[in-house]
């Protein structure tokens, strides 16, 4: 019984680092496409040419959003997969 | 058929879609009034959480604060998507496991403390009725136009119908009546954007469209409308922005609101599981980037249209802008919106030099000031109020009286979807989580709902009274409430979630840290209550602390709120055993139930 218990507490405990992980890493190019390409790194992206202005601009406008859409698809798929395999979803 | 008559059909139409749809699936018991039963589809609760969240300043304000200024403004478009990130990753899931009905209640029970749950109420209250400010403000604009009246008439009538409308049914009728609302208004957005899209480029994808030649001219569009806009002394719309500072804060202050916000929040209550809370936000974020995706272009070809309807010679292959710049269209040959637009008060017309034309450019650009002079030009004579470009584009491009019809329906119905949910918090927060939990918890359901809709009204009257004179743009206004969702709100509802060491003191502190400090600075500037005239000091960047502008305070009252929960939790005794376990269990989505009363 107090095995099955540690059990459940380290799998918990595992999920919930997978489950971190995970979000660290979509919030890393939440922030990278945002604030990074779209503001603090424009100057850097002003050499690349797209329709009429630079790469940061459509970052600005649309890229973000786009990226912004991905994500969440992606972390839904993946959490729903780690949900299964640790065996916590519904 | 007169426009007038066409507006009045469309508007009309499109309200008896909703009460119809209203009557059809009107609430029944409180807790249907509240969250719908629990049982909404992630597509069918995406539309609507995107109807909901997409108000009067996304339809109608936000396209004409990004037409003035350009790449700088990008900040709406980014901040109003990516604090869906947060709300998918940080925040919906775990709210929807502990399954609670509202903002308050989660606040109330995460911190098993009475104090913490009345400053929530407060907090959303004072967020919210900001909101509603700004809703108010765009709602005016809209009515005003399509009735033909002057601003302020606009809005009484606008306030008259939300009342109406919000208390006619709670959030089922709402659910499904903001599916319709969205559909009427992404239509409404989308057509005329495409229209103008294929005039200007012969691209029929706006999005795409922004970023193709200029047919007339033969250049980029973006280039093109750089071009005309630095003739005038404006800056280039695609230039960089003047204040890093301040457009990383603005973005992160939107985005951390958006995770803050209580009507938003409280609509991934309504998904029957966990992982279907993931998706809503997903869904809802793809609904929303139809139109914000189409945004940007409206934009652009809205503020090349505007500029070459008073200066026609700049539409095509331009030699010698000098000479274009001499010649503006006559005032009495103007065309027949600015006719109607003047009327309502939102355009107005000076003609400093009394040459008879319109001379509409920077006067404020201080480069600019030789050019000026040359000219003869002795000021702006054109004053167009950014909150009606969105509504003016398809005159402006004249396209046919339906499509206008059609944009006053859109328009309508983001103000008041957005409306109607963000009064239903503000009810709720104070019938529900103020009355029944805290001062009178022997209320009948009966009288539940009575103080929901009396408090509905009482949060339209402030919030009228103050939108006779905002304290922005529409758009601006709103991202004012999103400031202090940001700095109240979302703080504690992340550490409620991921520190099981936050405790009732710690919570409550921090809350009440970044209330007061946003407040403070934000009455400084603009005026105490929003109240005009009160400001302590003027709105202007040499007076801003740090350079911080006021729209993007949030994030800094939000590090207030951080710092000081922290520092007062770690002095004081951690929470109760219970409570740890409480918040070890809504990290995993296995075990939740439907949201329930408790």
């Amino acid at each position: 019984m107090a095995d099955d218990h540690t059990n459940a507490a380290t799998n918990a405990a595992a999920y919930w680092r997978a489950n971190l992980r995970l979000i660290i890493g979509c919030m890393i190019v939440w922030a990278f496409v945002s604030y990074g390409c779209a503001i603090l790194f424009r100057p850097l992206l002003s050499g690349i040419p797209i329709g009429g202005t630079d790469l940061g601009f459509w970052f600005a406008q649309q890229g973000s959003i786009l990226t912004f859409i991905g994500l969440i698809f992606f972390y839904a798929w993946r959490m729903n997969r780690i949900d299964r395999k640790f065996g916590l979803g519904e | 058929m007169s426009q007038f008559a066409i507006n009045l059909l469309f508007v009309g139409a499109s309200f008896a879609l909703y009460i119809g749809i209203a009557i059809w699936a009107r609430a029944g018991s409180t807790k249907e009034f509240y969250v719908a039963g629990g049982g909404v589809h992630p597509i069918t609760n995406g539309m609507a959480t995107a109807a909901d969240w997409m108000s009067a300043a996304s339809f109608i304000s936000m396209a004409g604060l990004i037409a003035a200024g350009g790449y700088s403004a990008s900040t709406f478009l980014m901040g109003w998507t990516g604090g869906y990130v947060i709300l998918a990753m940080l925040l919906a899931p775990y709210l929807r496991k502990f399954g609670k009905f509202t903002v308050p209640d989660f606040i109330g029970d995460r911190f098993y403390s009475r104090t913490a749950r009345v400053i929530a109420v407060v907090c959303l209250i004072v967020a919210s009725v900001t909101y509603v400010i700004g809703q108010m403000t765009g709602a005016g604009v809209a009515f005003s136009r399509f009735l033909e009246v002057p601003s302020n008439v606009g809005i009484w009538i606008a306030a008259a119908i939300v009342f109406l409308y919000a208390v006619f049914g709670g959030m089922k009728g709402i659910t499904y009546t903001q599916v319709a609302q969205y559909v009427v208004l992404i239509i409404a957005y989308t057509i005329p954007a495409v229209f103008i899209a294929l005039q200007l480029t012969g691209n029929p994808i706006p999005m795409f469209g922004m970023f193709s030649t200029h047919t007339e001219s033969g250049i980029p569009l973006l280039q093109k409308l750089d071009e005309v806009v630095r003739a005038l002394g404006f800056q280039d719309y695609t230039g960089d922005a003047s204040s890093k500072l301040n457009m990383l804060l603005l973005t992160l202050s939107l985005m951390i609101g958006t995770a803050g916000l209580p009507h938003v929040i409280i609509r991934f209550f309504t998904v029957p599981k966990v992982a279907d809370a993931r998706w809503s936000a997903g869904w809802a974020l793809v609904f929303i980037a139809l139109l914000y995706l189409t945004a940007p272009a409206v934009a652009s070809m809205a503020r090349l249209n505007l500029m070459t309807t008073i200066y026609p010679e700049m539409s095509g292959q331009v030699q010698d802008y000098e000479a274009a710049a001499n010649n503006p269209i006559r005032y009495e040959d103007r065309p027949e919106w600015i006719r109607s637009w003047e009327e309502t008060g939102l355009i107005t017309f000076t003609d400093h030099n009394n040459d008879g034309r319109i001379q509409f450019y920077n006067d404020a650009n201080p480069d600019f000031a030789e050019t000026e002079a040359t000219r003869g030009w002795a000021g702006n004579e054109l004053v167009v109020n950014n909150d009606i470009m969105v509504l003016a584009n398809p005159e402006i491009a004249n396209l046919p009286p339906w499509v206008i019809g059609l944009i006053a329906a859109g328009g309508i119905a983001a103000a008041l979807s957005t409306a109607a949910g963000l009064l239903l918090a503000i009810s709720s927060a104070i019938s529900h989580d103020l009355i029944k939990k805290t001062i009178n918890p022997a209320i009948t359901e009966k009288g539940e709902m009575r103080a929901a809709r009396i408090s509905m009204g009482g949060a339209i009257l402030l919030a009228t009274y103050l939108g006779l004179n905002p304290p922005g743009f529409a758009a601006q206004t709103v991202a004012l409430a999103f400031g202090i969702a940001a700095a109240t709100l979302f703080p504690v509802l992340m550490m409620g979630i991921f520190s099981t060491r936050m405790n009732s003191a710690g919570a409550v502190s921090g809350m009440l840290a970044g209330l007061v400090t946003t407040l403070l600075y934000l009455f400084t500037y603009l005026g105490w209550f929003f109240i005009p005239g009160t400001n302590m000091l003027a709105n202007t960047p040499e007076n801003w602390l740090f350079g911080i502008s006021p729209l993007g305070f949030g994030p800094v009252g939000a590090l207030a709120n951080f710092v000081v929960a922290f520092v007062v939790s770690r002095a004081t005794a951690p929470p109760p055993i219970e409570i740890q376990q409480l918040v070890e269990s809504v990290r995993y989505p296995k075990g939740a139930g439907l949201a329930v009363d408790h």
